[in-house]
């Protein structure tokens, strides 16, 4: 339906013996909203950079419907970015800001440098001033607004260009929680209203679930899975991803047939199916997929060893068999007590074994896990690549 | 004070009083009165003010050699603070080390050896006769000393430093994204310049400015020994005045008072052109 625009073909870009993007392949259709996700360091800030051209890949190419674009410069790109901390400039009020690209004197048709008509710059500053809701914040300094409102300029001022593209780096991530909510809505209703291609950055997957019509998940310079939220959520394609998007037990189990898993020597009806006889395999179990019943009637019997109660459901640690589960339910079970789970086919996601397996999915450091996640959130700054100066100075 | 440590500050507030405020209050009565030859005692006037034209020509002197000065610094300072601070931190501190290297040879030291270089008979007109240039143009020598030009020189040479740290220090912490948003937006370098660091750099170029501009405009040892007598500037005719033969120190006082409300309103005027975010250091 839609076509593509930006194809991304065998990008590497590596300082040294660092790698930093390995080998990345994507494409990206017009109008879409995608969102590259990952944590700190993944390369998902490295591939933005190099869409926006701060940076030019090590090998492979950039192309822009159809052209290639490795070493065209920023300024000469149809594509514009809101930067993490806003960069917006001290000197210049809100209206200058926003103004600041529209002022530039741009090529016509016959090559010639023409300036925007003053009333035309004016019309359009007041207009997308308009659509960010900052009517009447024209005359301020910039220093004089809030986080959120700085944003929001930080979005005019690149939206006022009618880019092809907007890049979009960790932009919410300064933002407090409610802030960022409503920040999320309004920015899925810039990018419809508007019909622009979104490229957006974050390593917050409630953020990208809710936002993306695409989703490409990386890890360590490498593209982990592309998909719709849904796919990336319900479909993971490897351990990785099925930690890094919300919560999952992971366990391994043996393919005995299609349709039939085997974990901890007991066999599940399962939807996946493809599988050679007797492979071994990684199996992820949703915490909100699992049912809490009798121990006579479960599937697996363990015993709760923590409860914590979230609000809307339970999150219960249950042990089976010296493997920690984490399960969300609406029921309550004590400490100490024992249950029995039942899983549904449709609840059982079976994965090919991955440089990953084995590295997530167990629950026995449930309270440091969290805390790790802490952790991220308070640094989104990518150390990758960070050149405020074509010369490259380090700090 | 509703600082609870403003009491810290006591001693310089005590300080200031009696080494800035009063010798200010001392320097106005004597500006304004004059000393009755006959009777030996002070009495008020504005003799020494109306009186002051006969030194119109240094006055202007001083100030124009001073703005020269100033405006070589700017552009001899920019650049080199500019392609400083785009440079690696190495490369800062060693360069760093060397433009303040000569600031720590004494100050009279360095004015001396620009005599010693400009000199009729020193050193650069030495090696214009060894290249043959003196033969060439059929002169005994060049005059350099004793001309404005060696005063401006000397005033150049010994307070480009103050040009160069405020201005590199702007520039050094200016934020890097906010070039890459500029240029983001469609500029080019040339327009990056323009819009973003220029304006931005304003206030480190107003401190360097008043840090050139104010020494140089009440300089007396450099106008002194490379000027060659011939280039009185306001600070040696304020010299003269107190320790000179043309002993008047209320002569003195008054030309000091003058000076000094001058360079404050063009102070004024100054960095009310660069008012904006950041405010600039008045002195």
């Amino acid at each position: 339906m839609s076509k593509e625009l930006i194809r991304l073909s065998d990008c590497v870009m590596s300082y040294g013996d660092e790698v930093v993007l390995d080998h990345i392949n994507l494409y990206i259709n017009d109008k879409e909203f995608l969102t590259l996700l990952g944590p700190s360091g993944c390369g998902k800030t490295t591939t933005l950079r190099i869409i926006g051209g701060f940076l030019s890949p090590t090998a492979g190419d950039v192309l822009f419907d159809g052209v290639r674009i490795n070493d065209v410069p920023p300024h000469k790109r149809a594509v514009n970015t809101v930067f993490q901390r806003y960069a917006l400039f001290p000197h210049l009020n809100v209206f200058e800001n926003v103004a600041f690209g529209l002022r530039i004197p741009k090529g016509d048709a016959n090559g010639r440098k023409v300036k925007l008509p003053e009333q035309e710059i004016h019309g359009r500053v007041m207009e997308m001033l308009e659509t960010v809701n900052l009517k009447g914040f024209e005359k301020r300094p910039v220093s004089a607004l809030s986080g959120g409102q700085q944003q929001r300029v930080a979005i005019a001022r690149a939206l006022v260009n009618r880019p092809r593209v907007l890049l979009l780096d960790e932009p919410l991530g300064a933002l407090d929680m409610r802030l960022r909510k409503d920040m999320q809505n309004e920015l899925k209703r810039i990018q419809q209203e508007m019909e622009i291609t979104f490229i957006y950055v974050t390593h917050d997957q409630e953020e990208a679930l809710a936002m993306s019509d695409t989703v490409v998940v990386m890890d360590g310079g490498r593209i982990q899975q592309i998909g719709t939220p849904e796919d990336i959520y319900n479909e993971p394609k490897n351990a990785f991803v099925a930690d890094f998007i919300g919560e999952s037990n992971i366990i391994d189990g043996v393919m005995r047939a299609d349709g039939v898993v085997e974990i901890f020597n007991r066999r599940f009806q399962c939807l996946d199916k493809g599988f050679e006889k007797d492979e071994p395999v990684d199996v992820v179990i949703r915490p909100e997929d699992v049912d809490i019943v009798d121990e006579a009637a479960g599937q697996l019997k363990g015993t709760v060893t923590s409860v914590t109660f979230k609000g809307v459901h339970y999150d219960t640690i249950v042990d089976f068999y010296g493997f920690k589960w984490l399960i969300q339910t609406t029921d309550y079970c004590p400490v100490d007590s024992r249950i029995g789970i039942k899983i549904d086919p449709d609840g059982i996601h079976v994965m090919k074994k991955s440089a990953y397996s084995g590295m997530f999915g167990d629950y026995s450091s449930y309270s440091e896990e969290y805390e790790e996640l802490d952790v991220v959130e308070d640094e989104p700054e990518e150390g990758e690549g960070d050149a405020p100066w074509e010369g490259g100075h380090e700090e | 004070m509703r600082n609870k440590r403003g009491w810290f500050a006591f001693p310089y507030v005590i300080w200031m009083a009696l080494f800035v405020v009063i010798p200010i209050v001392i320097m106005a009565v004597y500006a304004f009165t004059a000393t009755d030859s006959a009777t030996n005692a002070a009495q008020a006037t504005l003799d020494n003010f109306t009186g002051m034209g006969l030194y119109l020509s240094v006055f202007l002197r001083s100030f124009w050699l001073a703005i020269l000065a100033t405006l070589v610094c700017l552009l001899i300072g920019y650049p080199v603070s500019y392609w400083m601070a785009k440079e690696g931190p190495r490369f800062q501190r060693l360069a760093m080390a060397l433009i303040m290297l000569p600031m720590w040879m004494n100050f009279l030291l360095r004015t001396y050896s620009w005599m010693s270089i400009l000199e009729n008979n020193g050193l650069l007109n030495q090696f214009f006769r060894a290249v043959g240039l003196l033969d060439l143009l059929g002169v005994d020598h060049i005059q350099m000393i004793g001309t404005s030009g060696a005063v401006v020189l000397g005033m150049v040479y010994n307070y480009l430093p103050f040009m160069i740290l405020p201005i590199y220090s702007v520039i050094v912490k200016l934020d890097g994204s906010l070039i890459e948003a500029a240029r983001d937006l469609g500029a080019d370098s040339a327009r990056v310049f323009r819009k973003v660091i220029f304006p931005l750099s304003l206030p480190g170029i107003l401190s360097g400015v008043t840090m050139v501009f104010v020494p140089s405009v009440s300089t007396f040892a450099i106008s002194n020994l490379l000027g060659g007598g011939k280039q009185t500037m306001l600070g040696d005719l304020i010299e003269l005045q107190f320790l000179g033969g043309a002993y008047n120190p209320h002569l003195g006082a008054a030309i000091s008072m003058v000076m000094m409300v001058v360079v404050v309103v063009c102070m004024v005027v100054m960095n009310h052109f660069g008012e904006g975010e950041e405010q600039a250091v008045i002195m």
